[in-house]
């Protein structure tokens, strides 16, 4: 069943064109059924795997290379197939009444977002690494298609470049990092290698395939540098931006990261890298995102530091790969719980925050928060759900963000006592960094809900007056958001139901669901967590009521962003670069390439006499040198040696033919008397068709001028004469077989019947090279009255 | 033909043209014993050819041979690959020959060999080759 589930979105993605016929209903309608039914089908699997089982399918797909589409469904996955199909089901809704139904393009839409639906629910259900891959890189190429679905505008082009670029490098590391896990155990399952993850961290491979892995859930997930993405992808349509870019696809690399961990946690590596990476990314996100004065730009900063804080608390969850006591396993694994339940929140909230973006652009026609202002009283139910999801997004109660920021500030400050990796009083540097991002957090998410809906309504600035939008348009969000209110009221169930499986399939080792559960609730009594809540929230308060006056947030600085002017310049680099590399060599002079040729033969050629140990140039095998021998050398030499030197073009060709009798004459004294006749007559017609071109060379051009002398020419040519002359000499001096022609004087008779041993081989013995030459001469001929007869007769 | 044509070498070239060819058939047929073959007769006679034409003009040659030498060469081609698939009917590998000798009137004892009609095939399409070529070119200047 779990494959059918994979394959329902692209079958139906097949069907969408046929919705042309109906031009009166919108296609969503049709495409809303697939999310609807998926999400039903996996919450009735919820019980089952939420008691510990697992749902695993294997159907061969190439069994020969190891690569079967084996996929399993365990708590990690069940929580993101229920994320994608349920906030899929949301998206596909709100796009409904979010784009016009009169665009033909629709259809693409909905195509694209069921093939990326289907990809995305593939990379959380396979177990097999390459079948990952592949739907991993189809979530790339799905999201590219969507972000560049207005793409007659130039910037969703950049964006969606941009987004394929940073993804697919990653992607192609990870492929490497799966290609590198595949060498070291034997198997491209990735329960199989967890099983076997204890012997590998000792493996010189183990390293370098955990980096190129991080890489690809790090560009995915848009983590510190490869953010830089997710922000241009904000020129997709919203729905696309709350589903792809917030809820689903970002998420992603901290799947992978998670799914990964059962291999890689328990080395030191993993764990700085993980953890620092995510607080990086979320100081960085969250203090970029105050800067911005487009609401999606904020939004997407906000997913970015968002993202960084997950990842973080993943990193910091490994730490209890490190113990083997069950209490201080509880205690620091306490991150993952975290994680997963925050990932849960992120999801809610960040999506409804997106569609709320999108009611207030399709509403007031503008995203620029400098335009914005005093939509409270106009739209009265949007500013609701925006103020639920930014309260949530700052972690404040009653909300669900507040219990899983609580259990954030847990995980931090539990990980001071972390001594496994003796960084001391290091530690300590995490909570800090952890708590100036919440800080961040809190300014960026009361901008959000107070720039926007706070204030007065700048009439002047609005091409409409903006009014509540409707209800089709608000039902997704508001039902959205309020799963954000039901988490904070019964984070238990949710635990139970969810989280306990997803953190246990995360630890890997046997852990049941039971056994790192963890109860969720918002009083702790006054503890560490809360006075940090509170110390965010007063801090945040004071900063956002004066954050333009400081230099640091003020929005003109925000144009400057370094890591974007090193991705275009880099970009910019790497296409004159190679331009110029280019047009250095490729110069489209026929000589120059000819002068690379001969240098690579020079160079391959001679480098391979001079290394190999084992070429002699023996010759006592030489025959006696004779007077004609010598005679006939010399003439050849003496006209070889005029050509170059000829001052005009004919007498070159004489001196060519002079050569060529020579070669005749010393066929002869050699005995053979048919290669004699047949240079004889070839030399003539060939001299003959020489004259004929210079005849007809045309007038303007024909100089009558010493070719030119090029140093260059004389080094090339020297070398290529003495590195065949060597070889020669050498391959006359290491013979060791014995030649096969006393077979051919001895059985020409016998076999053949003939005594002429030349013309036996040329007919019989070798009869078919014969048939193919006179097919080349054919060819020839019909080659030249082809051009002659049909040439465009364009030449002066 | 130029105008000012020479009657001596019209006049020398119909009779050596002749011998041109005579000799041409003797290295056909005596290829497989002595120095000759089809390449080389088939290069002799187009040369006689290219006398004929050298002498009179192409017209003449194509008047003497009213045929079309891309014909020629495509014969050629023919025979040769005929007479390799010819063995697939003795149920021998392509391009397996065979002689044997025979009694014939005038000749005597003589052997006959499959080779030659393959040898043959060369010819035909070297003069064929030749000549189109030689024609093309003529034609076009």
């Amino acid at each position: 069943m779990l494959h059918i589930a994979i394959l329902i979105p692209f079958l139906w993605a097949a069907l969408i064109p046929l919705m042309r016929v109906l031009p009166r209903i919108h296609p969503g309608w049709a495409v809303l059924p697939v999310p609807v039914a998926l999400f039903a089908y996996f919450i009735s699997r919820m019980p089952q795997i939420s008691s510990g089982e697992t749902l695993a399918v294997t159907i061969p797909w190439m069994p020969g290379l190891g690569i079967d589409l084996s996929l399993v469904l365990d708590g990690w996955s069940l929580l993101f197939a229920l994320l994608i199909t349920g906030i899929g089901a949301f998206v596909v809704w709100y796009s409904m009444f979010y784009m016009g139904k009169t665009s033909n393009s629709i259809h693409n839409f909905y195509i694209y977002l069921l093939m990326f639906m289907g990809a995305m629910l593939g990379v959380v259900l396979s177990d097999n690494m390459m079948v990952l891959y592949a739907f991993w890189e189809l979530t790339s190429v799905a999201s590219f298609l969507l972000i560049a679905f207005w793409y007659r505008r130039e910037r969703s082009r950049y964006g969606a470049l941009k987004s394929m670029l940073i993804t697919v490098f990653g992607g192609l590391a990870m492929f490497a990092g799966f290609n590198l896990l595949y060498t070291m155990t034997g198997t491209y399952s990735i329960r199989e290698v967890a099983a076997q993850a204890g012997g590998l961290t000792d493996h010189p491979l183990f390293l370098p395939a955990m980096i190129l892995v991080l890489l690809g859930a790090f560009t995915k997930s848009a983590q510190f540098p490869f953010h830089i993405w997710l922000p241009d992808a904000m020129e997709a349509p919203t729905p696309v931006s709350a589903y792809l870019h917030s809820a689903t696809m970002v998420k992603a690399g901290l799947y992978l990261v998670a799914r990964m961990s059962p291999i890689f946690a328990g080395a030191a590596e993993w764990f700085w890298i993980v953890s620092l990476t995510g607080l990086i990314t979320l100081f960085y996100g969250s203090f970029k995102a105050i800067r911005q004065t487009d609401l999606k730009a904020l939004l997407a900063y906000s997913t970015i530091s968002q993202l960084g804080l997950i990842m973080s608390l993943l990193g910091i969850g490994s730490a209890a790969a490190f113990y083997t006591d069950p209490a201080q396993v509880a205690f620091f694994g306490l991150a993952t719980t975290a994680a997963v339940f925050h990932l849960i929140n992120h999801a809610v909230f960040k999506g409804s925050l997106f569609m709320v973006v999108g009611i207030v652009d399709h509403e007031t026609g503008t995203r620029d928060l400098r335009r914005l202002g005093g939509l409270m009283k106009l739209m009265p139910v949007t500013f609701v759900i925006a103020l639920i999801g930014s309260f949530s997004m700052a972690g404040l109660p009653p909300f669900s963000g507040f219990l899983s920021k609580e259990m954030f500030f847990t995980a931090m400050v539990n990980i001071r006592s972390f001594d496994a990796l003796h960084a001391g009083s290091w530690m300590l540097v995490l909570p800090i960094i952890a708590w100036m991002a919440s800080v961040f957090t809190f300014v960026y998410s009361m901008i959000l809900v107070f720039k926007t809906f706070g204030g007065k309504v700048k009439n002047d600035q609005l091409d409409k007056l903006p009014h509540e939008a409707s209800i089709g348009l608000l039902a997704a969000p508001v039902l959205l958001v309020s799963l954000a209110l039901i988490f904070a009221f019964i984070p238990d169930t949710l635990s139970y139901a969810l989280i306990d499986s997803a953190t246990a399939a995360i630890r890997g080792g046997g852990t049941t669901p039971e056994s790192v559960h963890v109860s969720i609730y918002f009083w702790h009594g006054w503890t560490p967590e809360l006075w940090m809540t509170i110390g965010v929230v007063l801090v945040g308060l004071l900063l956002y009521l004066t954050y333009t006056r400081f230099r640091v947030l003020d929005r003109e600085w925000s144009g400057r962003d370094t890591l974007n002017r090193l991705y275009n310049g880099g970009l910019s680099l790497l296409e004159n670069g190679g331009r110029r590399t280019t047009d250095l060599y490729m110069t489209g002079s026929v000589r120059h390439y000819l002068i690379y040729i001969f240098l690579f033969l020079i160079a391959a050629l001679g480098g391979t006499l001079l290394l190999s140990p084992d070429i002699t140039f023996g010759m006592e095998d030489y025959a006696p040198i004779t007077f004609y021998e010598v005679v006939l050398v010399i003439v050849m030499l003496a006209a070889s040696a005029a050509v170059p030197f000829a001052r005009s073009r004919v007498n070159a060709i004489l001196f060519t033919g002079a050569a060529g009798y020579m070669v005749t004459a010393l066929f002869l004294i050699f005995r053979a008397p048919d290669l004699a006749l047949t240079q004889m007559i070839v030399e003539t017609v060939s001299v003959i068709l020489f004259l004929l071109c210079f005849k007809f060379l045309p007038k303007l051009k024909w100089e009558k001028e010493k070719p030119t002398f090029k140093w260059t020419n004389l080094i090339v040519a020297g070398g290529v004469g003495v590195t065949m002359t060597l070889i020669a000499l050498a391959a006359m001096g290491s013979s060791p077989f014995e030649p096969i022609s006393n077979y051919f004087l001895n059985e020409s008779y016998e076999l053949a019947g003939g005594k002429n041993v030349v013309n036996v081989i040329l007919v019989d013995f070798r009869g078919f090279d014969t048939l193919f030459e006179i097919m080349v001469l054919g060819v020839a001929s019909l080659g030249i009255y082809g051009l002659i007869k049909l040439g465009v007769k364009t030449t002066p | 033909m130029p105008k000012g044509s020479d009657i001596f070498l019209q006049n020398v070239s119909k009779i050596v043209v002749f011998i041109i060819l005579a000799f041409a058939l003797y290295l056909f047929f005596t290829g497989h014993v002595s120095p000759g073959g089809g390449f080389i007769a088939g290069l002799t006679s187009a040369g006689a050819l290219l006398l004929l034409a050298l002498a009179f003009d192409i017209d003449t040659v194509r008047k003497v041979l009213p045929v079309d030498f891309k014909l020629v060469m495509a014969l050629g081609l023919l025979i040769a690959l005929c007479t390799g698939t010819g063995a697939f009917f003795f149920g021998e590998p392509f391009l397996k020959h065979a002689f044997g000798y025979f009694h014939l009137p005038l000749l005597g004892k003589t052997e006959l060999h499959t080779a030659l009609i393959f040898d043959l095939g060369v010819y035909l399409a070297v003069v064929g080759v030749t000549m189109t070529i030689l024609i093309t070119i003529g034609e076009d200047s």
